[in-house]
């Protein structure tokens, strides 16, 4: 794969995947949840990754951070962080990874708060376990990491049932900076959010990331905000990127079906109100092939009569 | 409840709107059995949905949205107010719970797709109850069975899927029942709350395409209940903006939305995420916005000779072309703290104001 070559920050990649396969394995038949996906974030660099449920986006998530569980399973393919093999990773390799090398805002993020402790406890738990401060240098700095996401210090003492949805989900985005990670990965971190809270969360974490550095990817169905916070992105259908580019340019010209659909989904909020299609319901693309180049750095499965195939509605093609 | 000057908008197409609600309003008891607070989650609600007219109505959450879809599918009893279909006060007509009489009128089309099928249950019999209940099944069998193929072919899907469970069908084809399933009953209005917000993005468009043309052909009305202004401003005929259980501001939809007059209206538009204007938040309008939400020190037409306005009573002022139906409540006029606090989540609550607290219990 030539797209690994192609990356906004600088050459160095963050993350390198390489046709990463992962199946969920059944008894009598298994699934093929991602697959043969690469690509590669260099440092400083935002990338998403777009589609809808059931692409498989939020496997590519945990394979990154080895959180699958049974019956997942990678079956082929490799990922490399700064050089190192993630999948070759031992426990305690894997503990200190997590969190110091990578982090992880989840969806619901807001939710995974301890109710019992407070927010200062919690963030005080992260740098007694991982950075071995002392608590009164954990609490110091606690402090300092709640005012980097513009909440005030004397927040620490509240319980997370104090705070509003978008408060606790900057709180849970400062966690995630605590340890200074060079990866950060946003598996929808807005969707629970009002609109407003919205743009000030995805304004606050492109403040962190300029003023921290590190990489992010960012994982969404949004597209406008998909590409308005991105540098490059990836669209993904069932297991497979059917188109990677800058953002801006899928956004320009989005050159597969898959991506034309999605982007049409968004009803703009200017100019004169014009019919929209979607993807109609049922459609299905089927055997998608390896990306290839359609204008410089802009990659795209070829589609067409013979190379996938677009099939009307019909029971089975719609039971996704 | 006459706290307006301008009668809430005049439907352009002749007759008895399909329905009507007046200065609807909804408490809460908050606290134990003795206690006397209460939380106001809508007040004054005024709304004319004309026949074959699609109003969305846009707010973020805890403004009150679904409280006033719950109250006029009668799932939830409203304190002051009139609900009117067709002219007829349905609070009064039936005094104590829905009729069957108001459910074929009024149909409802909800959020999950997933949890509002019987997963036990084919398609068909979803179809059939509804038709069975209100007693629109047709003399035979075979009536009702092409009745049914007609359904199935209105809302877009194959006749053959009556025969299959929920679990075979994808969200979007799921939604188009719920829809057929409304559609069953012959309402005049149906009553739609988020329709496509749990759906694939890919299929929402179609879902929406499916209720325009629901209006187009057959005349329904629709209340489309949304958060996402891009969809309201795509589908609906008018838009009302809701913020603290109060409509602030409503009118024709592409009007409203390119000249948004109150500022928790200029807040929510500008807050929608849209790579043409990327990079286009400003903190520091923001924070302007919001302080403008919360307390307002400027009325836009102050001034305005044409313009009655006062601080004390919310006045509606017409914005523009008579033509658009476009009118703002006066910005000076805000609803009590603890309300607007809830809707403006992530900003510290502003200082209570006793005397409002006050003559809220008192109004209680």
């Amino acid at each position: 794969m030539t797209i690994s070559q192609v990356s906004f920050g600088s050459h160095e990649p963050v993350l390198d995947i390489k046709n990463l396969t992962v199946k969920y394995i059944g008894d009598t038949r298994s699934t093929t949840a991602v697959d043969r996906v690469s690509f590669s974030i260099g440092t400083g660099e935002v990338f998403g990754l777009a589609g809808e449920s059931g692409c498989g986006k939020s496997t590519i998530a945990n394979s990154i951070m080895r959180l699958l569980k049974d019956p997942a399973k990678i079956a082929a393919g490799s990922i490399s962080f700064g050089g190192k093999d993630v999948l070759a990773m031992s426990p305690e390799e894997l503990r200190r990874f997590r969190w110091q090398d990578v982090a992880m805002v989840f969806q619901s993020a807001m939710n995974s708060l301890n109710p019992v402790l407070t927010i200062g406890e919690q963030i005080v738990d992260i740098f007694t376990t991982h950075a071995g401060y002392s608590r009164k240098e954990s609490m110091r700095r606690a402090g300092e990491l709640l005012e980097l996401v513009r909440i005030d210090a004397a927040r620490l003492k509240s319980y997370p049932h104090q705070l509003s949805g978008g408060m606790r989900q900057r709180a849970v985005i400062a966690m995630a900076v605590a340890l200074k990670p060079s990866l950060l990965i946003l598996d929808e971190p807005t969707t629970a959010l009002d609109v407003v809270v919205q743009q000030e969360i995805m304004a606050q974490i492109k403040e962190l990331q300029r003023e921290l550095g590190f990489s992010v990817l960012f994982i969404t169905h949004d597209m406008s905000l998909m590409v308005e916070l991105s540098h490059r992105m990836a669209v993904m259908y069932g297991g497979r990127i059917v188109e990677t580019a800058k953002a801006q340019d899928v956004y320009a010209t989005p050159r597969h079906p898959y991506t034309q659909a999605l982007m049409g989904a968004f009803p703009p909020l200017s100019g004169p109100r014009l019919p929209l299609t979607g993807l109609p319901d049922g459609v299905k693309f089927r055997n998608i092939p390896d990306l290839s180049e359609a204008a410089p750095g802009h990659f795209v499965a070829p589609f067409g009569a013979d190379a996938s195939v677009a099939e009307s509605a019909n029971l089975e093609g719609a039971a996704r | 409840m006459s706290h307006s000057l301008i009668t809430p908008s005049v439907v352009s197409n002749t007759g008895t709107p399909a329905l009507e609600i007046r200065g609807l309003g909804k408490t809460f008891p908050l606290g134990g059995l003795f206690s006397r607070d209460s939380v106001r989650a809508l007040h004054g609600i005024d709304l004319t949905i004309g026949k074959g007219e699609i109003v969305a109505l846009v707010g973020e959450s805890g403004s009150g949205k679904s409280t006033l879809a719950r109250c006029v599918a009668r799932l939830e009893k409203p304190s002051s107010g009139e609900i009117l279909i067709d002219g007829v006060d349905v609070l009064k007509r039936d005094r104590f719970q829905a009729s069957r009489a108001f459910r074929s009128q009024l149909q409802m089309v909800f959020q999950d797709p997933f949890g509002s099928l019987n997963p036990a249950h084919r398609m068909d019999h979803f179809l059939r109850r509804s038709l069975a209940i209100h007693g629109k099944s047709g003399r035979s069998e075979r009536e009702t069975q092409s009745r049914l193929e007609e359904l199935m072919t209105t809302v877009g899907l194959q006749a053959d899927m009556l025969n299959s469970y929920p679990h075979e069908l994808s969200g979007g084809q799921r939604q188009r029942v719920a829809i057929a399933r409304a559609l069953a009953v012959e309402p005049q209005v149906i009553l739609a709350d988020e329709p496509t917000s749990m759906l694939d993005v890919s299929v929402r468009i179609g879902v929406l395409n499916l209720m325009r043309k629901l209006r187009d052909e057959q005349g329904i009305s629709m209340l489309y209940i949304t958060h996402d202004l891009a969809s309201a401003r795509y589908l609906a005929d008018r838009t009302a903006v809701m913020f603290a259980g109060e409509f602030v501001e409503e009118g024709e939809s592409l009007d409203l939305l390119a000249n948004p007059a109150h500022p928790y209206t200029q807040l929510l538009v500008s807050a929608v995420p849209d790579p043409a204007r990327a990079g286009s938040y400003d903190p520091v309008r923001r924070a302007e916005l919001r302080k403008a939400v919360m307390a307002s020190q400027h009325c836009a037409f102050h001034g305005d000779p044409n313009q009655a306005c006062s601080s004390e009573e919310p006045v509606r002022h017409q914005v523009g072309d008579p033509e658009n139906r476009h009118w703002v409540r006066c910005h000076l006029y805000r609803p009590w703290a603890a309300a607007s606090g809830h809707a403006l989540a992530s900003e510290p609550l502003p200082p209570s104001h006793p005397a409002s607290n006050a003559q809220e219990k008192a109004s209680a």
